[in-house]
């Protein structure tokens, strides 16, 4: 068995998993972090998407035991209380899914992409969502979300300044 | 999985002492190894994590070389402003490779030491005759790669870093299968002074060299000195993908895309 600590969301976590613990299952087993899903299990869906160290990564496709002393993001960790984050909100007004199994992933991955690139156009929304799968939606709303999203977090860093 | 024992590497020195245990391998960003664990093709019974290895990250130019660190991700080398002034064909290349999570956390020598028939770094190696370090020696890109999956690294030997020689002009462009995005056909060619390279991977069992293009773009740089012939269907994979009559037909086209693109 090995001790990983995380902070997870701001809250420091410790648990002993063994070393082929998968990230995502620590998260959702361990912590109870249902949010996080796991679509294929085969680093091809998106679905598992969340930020390690600032960064999106799929959780299906990393050990437990490399993420000990990182600080990591889940989708649970975007809404501030009630309030949801605006890439979230962006995805409830414009019918950015359906079933809601990708969706997840999608945020994780639209709120990286904002993070280096603040006004995204619609081919850099559809290159960078390559990994991310979607068998509902078609897309088109989805991209549509993200483009939502990213001008309300531009307007939320504004008013922050 | 089959369980293993997991340990950090403080640096290359100290991940190569790990290795010397029975079974023992290196895990870099993990993007290859893991998915091949999960499937049970690979057993180790330990697992040395590089990413805690300072000694292996970084991107460092000089005169004459670009040196890329064995743990440097395909997003580091594709948002960097040294790899895009020394060679934008590079940085271009690692953009293209999976997605945007993929390079988050797979590696330039996680990619070579694997060595996969479709991966694109392979090509940008060969192509532009760049120097392999490792642990125990420098190897040359033409005497790096031996075929599927193979290369001359021993067992217990770790690339450390990449060094890449500046060409006066050059381009990778690849035929990517639209799932994975792995080279389905991709074509790295690269213009010295002195001579021309042109690589190609993910159309045959490993990354190769066509000579016949390279002599006869060193005569003349253009797309038309290409000459389909060159690259047999004999030679080539075949699969749900691509026939080889197909891939020996793009590999033409990429290489004269590419000759038409190089900066
Ligand atoms: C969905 C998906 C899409 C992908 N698409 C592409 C693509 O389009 N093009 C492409 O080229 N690749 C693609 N890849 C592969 C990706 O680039 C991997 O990152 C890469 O092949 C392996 O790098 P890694 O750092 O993840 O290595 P790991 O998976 O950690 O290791 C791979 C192998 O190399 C060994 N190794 C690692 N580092 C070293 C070292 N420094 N010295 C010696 N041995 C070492 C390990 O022991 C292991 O055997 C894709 C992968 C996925 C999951
Ligand atoms: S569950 Fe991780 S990519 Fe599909
Ligand atoms: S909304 Fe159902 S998979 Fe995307």
């Amino acid at each position: 068995m090995a001790s990983v600590t995380i902070t997870v969301n701001g809250q420091k976590r410790t648990a002993d998993v063994e070393p082929r613990t998968l990230l995502v299952q620590l998260l959702r087993e361990n912590h109870g972090l249902t949010g996080t899903h796991v679509g294929c299990d085969t680093s091809q869906c998106g679905a598992c998407v969340i930020h390690v160290n600032g960064k999106s990564v799929k959780a299906c496709t990393m050990l437990a035991v490399q993420a000990d002393g990182a600080s990591v993001t889940t989708i649970e960790g975007l809404a501030d209380g009630a309030t949801l984050h605006p890439m979230q909100e962006a995805f409830r007004d414009n019918h950015g899914l359906q079933c809601g199994f990708c969706t997840p992933g999608m945020v994780m991955s639209a709120v990286d992409l904002v993070q280096h690139n603040a006004d995204p156009s619609e081919q850099e929304i559809r290159d960078w969502l390559e990994g991310n799968i979607c068998r509902c939606t078609g897309y088109h709303n989805i991209v549509k979300s993200v483009k939502a999203g990213a001008a309300a977090m531009r307007k939320t860093k504004t008013k922050k300044k | 999985m089959y369980s293993f024992d997991y340990a950090r590497a403080k640096n290359a020195k100290d991940a190569a002492k790990l290795l010397a245990k029975k079974e023992a391998k290196v895990v870099a960003g993990g993007m290859t190894l893991l998915p091949t664990m999960k499937q049970r093709l690979a057993k180790p019974s330990l697992l040395v994590d590089l990413a805690a290895s300072k000694d292996l990250k970084g991107i460092k130019k000089a005169a004459k070389a670009l040196t890329i660190g064995a743990m440097t991700t395909h997003a580091e080398v594709a948002h960097s402003s040294v790899v895009k002034g020394a060679c934008a064909a590079l940085a271009a290349l690692a953009e293209g490779i999976g997605d945007p999570q993929v390079r988050n956390r797979g590696t330039i020598g996680g990619s070579i030491a694997n060595n996969d028939p479709a991966a694109d770094y392979p090509a940008a190696c060969l192509a532009l005759g760049a120097t392999i370090v490792t642990t125990q020696r420098k190897i040359p890109a033409d005497k790096f790669f031996k075929g599927m999956f193979e290369t001359a690294l021993k067992r217990n030997e770790l690339v450390t870093a990449i060094q890449f020689p500046m060409a006066e002009k050059a381009a990778y462009i690849k035929f990517p299968n639209p799932a994975s995005r792995y080279a389905i056909v991709g074509v790295f060619v690269a213009k010295f002074k002195d001579e021309v390279r042109v690589a190609v991977t993910g159309a045959g069992p490993g990354v190769f060299r066509v000579p016949a293009w390279e002599e006869a773009l060193a005569k003349k740089w253009s797309a038309d000195a290409i000459a389909a012939g060159a690259v047999k269907a004999a030679d080539m994979n075949s699969d749900i993908h691509a026939t080889a009559e197909y891939r020996a037909h793009l590999c033409a086209v990429m290489a004269k895309r590419a000759v038409a693109a190089a900066k």
